[in-house]
């Protein structure tokens, strides 16, 4: 018996649910019974017993954490899973939006949320005057542009030291706060964090939907193709690329009023390849890849901690193990049970 | 004036030439992949800090840099087998990510078995610096260059003579071909990344009597080698050294005439306005595109 497959411009099957689910058995049916829109509420609504149910406030601030690696890796998925543009610089916008906002705060005294649009607004700008000419670029040669553009941004974090700090870091950010009332703890942190995320993963999900998405799937399939049906794919890409930017901006402002303090290497160009190696373990160009990814992003290296030396070899094995055994990603499974199973009934 | 301008000509083509070596480790795992090897910086460290090691249980430097690029050799070759060859359905994108894994349990074995701290020895010449015609060069530094032109000759000549070499350029033009006329394409890829290993390991074995060696330099040695076959154009032998010594001379001219707190991103900057004006890199040819 064939297992019902997702609807054809469905975005992804919700996981595991897809299999479970006796609705979905019967053959040649093409409706996903969850929409990509209620699957998402229903997460985000579950999610919001977390500062309830945790066990302490370091697991809070995990999930705190978490959610900001989620709007980082979501946004990094838009342009490379659904665009097919692998950019090495993901981390260099994170920590440009970081440091907008940041500094704004600590050397001209505006608040918390002017930093916020200002971070989303300079980040995006920054990647349309780098994209212009970057995006013209293909294959590993826009990466090798990406990359430098953040050793760039890097070596100026480290050496604006009147500006940033220096490699000692931005101390003393402020963080959120209506009037008096401080965004200071985990708990209260949550839900700001909570709503910012839903409302990136909504956009994501909108554009998906849209033209836009449309066309930019095309062009990330074949170029070419896409240009003789009449979409222009510079555009494409270089409103991808601003957009994806300008998210990343929003994950660097939230977590430097979060953890009231920004170094350099939180933005190293290292640490924008781990991005793209968490967009891949998740499933790249699968909406609900971004959250495993985030998950294992945030939750992993604390775990791997106490093997101290150790930790790094763990966490490369792991990485290699699960691309070697699941190259579409740990959202990429569902399908691949799917298949097995078919294929095993027929 | 002219002795300043000429030491760092000699400094800026000594970087130079390291750069070029590890450009040349990635451009061959381009050709026979399509992919980038991120793991590439990690055998350069490799290669310093186990000639280090078997200095000091030999105190004769050639052997133990000999023996170091051949225990490196063997890594890459133990790398690509391990990690590469179980892939089932290989695609340039899986292959550089896996490359990202293999990078990282490099450097932490590396950092494991090798120690944190950093590690060199003395230069191949017993005299240090050598005074020619008023500018002050470094014996390692001329060694560096001599090497690195004995090393891309012998490249030359592999790729351009023998059956191997040519087998594996017959691979990387069209492997359905190549498989026809009796190329064994499975192994040329392997054989690629023993190549690789060789240049990163010779590069890090004469680099580190000048700059020391430890286990966390991997990722900047790879960064500056990828940029350094991208400037060339990438896939290309004479790119990555026209690349490499390019990056080599703007550090050098960049850190002493602008700012040495800059350097990388005046040579960044530098190396992307290329780009942006070549997009296939200064000796790379524009891809052809089918529909």
């Amino acid at each position: 018996m064939v297992l019902a497959r997702a609807k054809s411009d469905s975005l992804s099957s919700p996981p595991v649910e897809a299999v479970s689910r006796p609705q979905l058995r019967s053959p040649g049916r093409t409706a996903a019974i969850l929409s990509d829109h209620r699957l998402l509420l229903i997460v985000w609504l579950t999610m919001l017993v977390v500062p309830f149910a945790a066990p302490n406030a370091y697991f809070v601030s995990l999930a705190n954490m978490m959610l900001i690696n989620l709007i980082l890796i979501a946004s990094l998925n838009l342009l490379m899973g659904y665009g097919g543009q692998i950019s090495l610089g993901h981390a260099g916008f994170y920590g440009l939006g970081a440091y907008v906002s940041g500094v704004l705060g600590v050397k001209f005294g505006l608040g918390a949320w002017i930093g916020l649009p200002a971070a989303a607004l300079l980040t995006g700008l920054a990647a349309l005057l780098i994209g212009i000419p970057a995006l013209r670029l293909r294959g590993l040669y826009l990466s090798m542009a990406t990359l430098g553009w953040n050793a760039i941004l890097v070596v100026m974090f480290n050496r604006l030291i009147d500006l940033t700090g220096g490699p000692n870091g931005l101390l003393g950010v402020r963080p959120f706060a209506f009037g008096r009332f401080a965004l200071d703890t985990d708990a209260r942190q949550f839900p700001l964090l909570w709503l910012v995320s839903l409302l990136v993963m909504l956009a994501i999900l909108n554009l998906l939907r849209s033209g836009t998405g449309r066309a930019l799937r095309a062009v990330a399939t074949n170029e070419l193709g896409a240009d003789a049906v009449g979409i222009d794919s510079f555009r494409t890409k270089l409103l991808v690329f601003v957009l994806s930017a300008g998210m990343a901006g929003i994950a660097g402002s939230l977590y430097v009023h979060v953890n009231q303090f920004a170094s350099p290497e939180t933005f190293s160009v290292s640490n924008s390849i781990l991005l793209v190696v968490m967009v891949a373990i998740g499933g790249s160009g699968l909406y609900w890849g971004p959250l495993f990814g985030a998950l294992i992003f945030t939750a992993v290296p604390p775990l791997l901690l106490e093997y101290e030396d150790a930790e790094l070899m763990l966490f490369g094995f792991a990485m290699l193990v699960v691309l070697i055994a699941s190259p579409t990603g740990i959202a990429g499974l569902p399908a691949i049970l799917r298949r097995w199973l078919a294929s095993r009934r027929s | 004036m002219t002795t300043t301008i000429l030491q760092l000509l000699v400094a800026g083509v000594g970087t130079g030439s390291i750069y070029a070596l590890i450009a040349l480790g990635f451009n061959v795992v381009f050709k026979s992949t399509g992919a980038m090897n991120f793991a590439q910086g990690e055998w350069v460290v490799m290669g310093g800090m186990i000639s280090a090691l078997l200095f000091a249980a030999t105190s004769n430097i050639g052997l133990a840099c000999a023996l170091a690029v051949v225990i490196v050799i063997m890594a890459g070759i133990a790398s690509e087998r391990l990690v590469i060859w179980p892939l089932r359905r290989p695609n340039t994108l899986l292959i550089t990510l896996v490359s990202i894994g293999l990078a990282i349990c490099t450097r932490s074995l590396v950092m494991l078995v090798l120690g944190k701290k950093p590690v060199g020895y003395p230069g191949f010449s017993q005299v240090s610096t050598l005074v020619l015609g008023g500018v002050a060069v470094q014996t390692q530094t001329l060694w560096i260059i001599g090497l690195t032109l004995a090393f891309l000759l012998a490249m030359h000549l592999f790729f351009e003579r023998s059956m191997l070499g040519k087998a594996l350029r017959a691979a990387a033009a069209d492997r359905d071909a190549a498989a026809i006329v009796g190329v064994r394409v499975e192994t040329t890829v392997m054989l690629s990344f023993a190549i690789a290993a060789f240049a990163g390991a010779l590069a890090g074995a004469i680099i580190t009597p000048l700059t020391l060696s430890s286990y966390d330099q991997g990722a900047m040695f790879g960064f500056k080698g990828f940029s350094a076959a991208m400037l060339g154009g990438v896939g290309s032998l004479p790119g990555a050294v026209v690349g490499g010594l390019a990056l080599g001379l703007l550090e050098a001219f960049g850190s002493f005439y602008i700012s040495s707190d800059f350097k990388d991103a005046i040579a960044f900057t530098v190396l992307l306005l290329i780009l942006f004006a070549r997009p296939s890199g200064l000796l790379g040819r524009a891809d052809v595109i089918k529909v």
